[in-house]
């Protein structure tokens, strides 16, 4: 699945263009990153109200598919312009970590 | 350094950096990827180096992280100078952290780093003093 369609199917915002095909194997939730190091792993969508530029680091250390930025929380230009250059995608939508973790479920995401 | 010694990656990491911080973590791992060290290897030490990068950035006025290779083991070498640790078990306790609420705030200081490295590690050593700390980390391939 494109990320395009990804994010249609789950009603989120694609924060900038790609053609990456999304990969998902996995979701972890949470915003501490000493924690998301140690139990996310690789082509899995991390869910997290987190948006400092960071996020990317953990999420191209761990090989994550994506990161998914919940509770409509803004994602600074410089997050984006580190997500861009490592092509790592990043959603955004006014939902709840829940909400999108359910809707992941429903999509045969376990 | 014996001659089973292969390579030595070196990085100067700069306390308060948070724009930069993961970025030797991130070399260090592509590296090791494109060697075709196996990927649970590769995801330890990804972990280690990132919460020891990360350390400095917080917790130290500035230092460097080396990652040796050698053809049994890797080695994850991070050394700082600043205030070092007081109570070194009390650092290792999960939890424990004195991470300011401005860094907690963007998801550091979850007190789960030192505790992390040692876990993901087969051999972890720190030495830690007024002037500075160093960790020696170890993995066997
Ligand atoms: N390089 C360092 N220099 C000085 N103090 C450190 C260093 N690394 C860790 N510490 C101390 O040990 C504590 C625990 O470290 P850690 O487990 O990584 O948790 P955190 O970084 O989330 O606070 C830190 O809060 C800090 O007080
Ligand atoms: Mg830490």
């Amino acid at each position: 699945m494109k990320t395009v369609e990804f994010a249609q199917n789950l009603n989120l915002e694609l924060l900038f263009s790609t053609d990456k095909d999304m990969n998902v194997e996995g979701v972890y939730v949470g915003d501490l990153l000493s924690i998301v190091m140690a139990k996310a792993k690789q082509n899995y969508a991390w869910i997290t109200i987190q948006t400092h530029i960071n996020i990317v680091a953990v999420a191209d250390l761990l090989d994550l598919s994506c990161i998914i930025v919940v509770e409509n929380m803004e994602v600074e230009e410089e997050t984006l312009e580190k997500a861009k250059e490592l092509d790592i995608p990043i959603f955004k939508t006014k939902e709840s970590a829940y909400s999108v973790a359910c809707n992941l479920f429903k999509m045969g995401i376990k | 350094m014996t001659e089973n010694f292969l390579k030595r990656y070196s990085f100067n990491i700069v306390a308060n950096d948070f724009i930069n911080a993961g970025k030797a973590s991130s070399a260090i791992k592509g590296n090791l990827k494109s060697m075709g060290i196996n990927a649970h290897i590769v995801r330890r030490i990804a972990i280690i180096s990132y919460e020891a990068e990360i350390n400095i950035v917080i917790h130290s006025i500035g230092g460097q992280l080396h990652c040796d290779l050698y053809h049994d083991k890797i080695v994850i070498t991070s050394t700082d100078v600043g205030p070092g640790i007081n109570d070194i078990e009390m650092a290792m306790t999960e939890g424990f952290s004195t991470a300011p609420e401005s860094v907690r705030e963007l998801g550091f200081g979850a007190g789960m780093g030192l505790p992390n490295m040692k876990k993901y590690s087969d051999d972890f050593k720190i030495t830690s003093g007024s002037k500075g700390t160093e960790i020696v980390i170890t993995i066997f391939l």
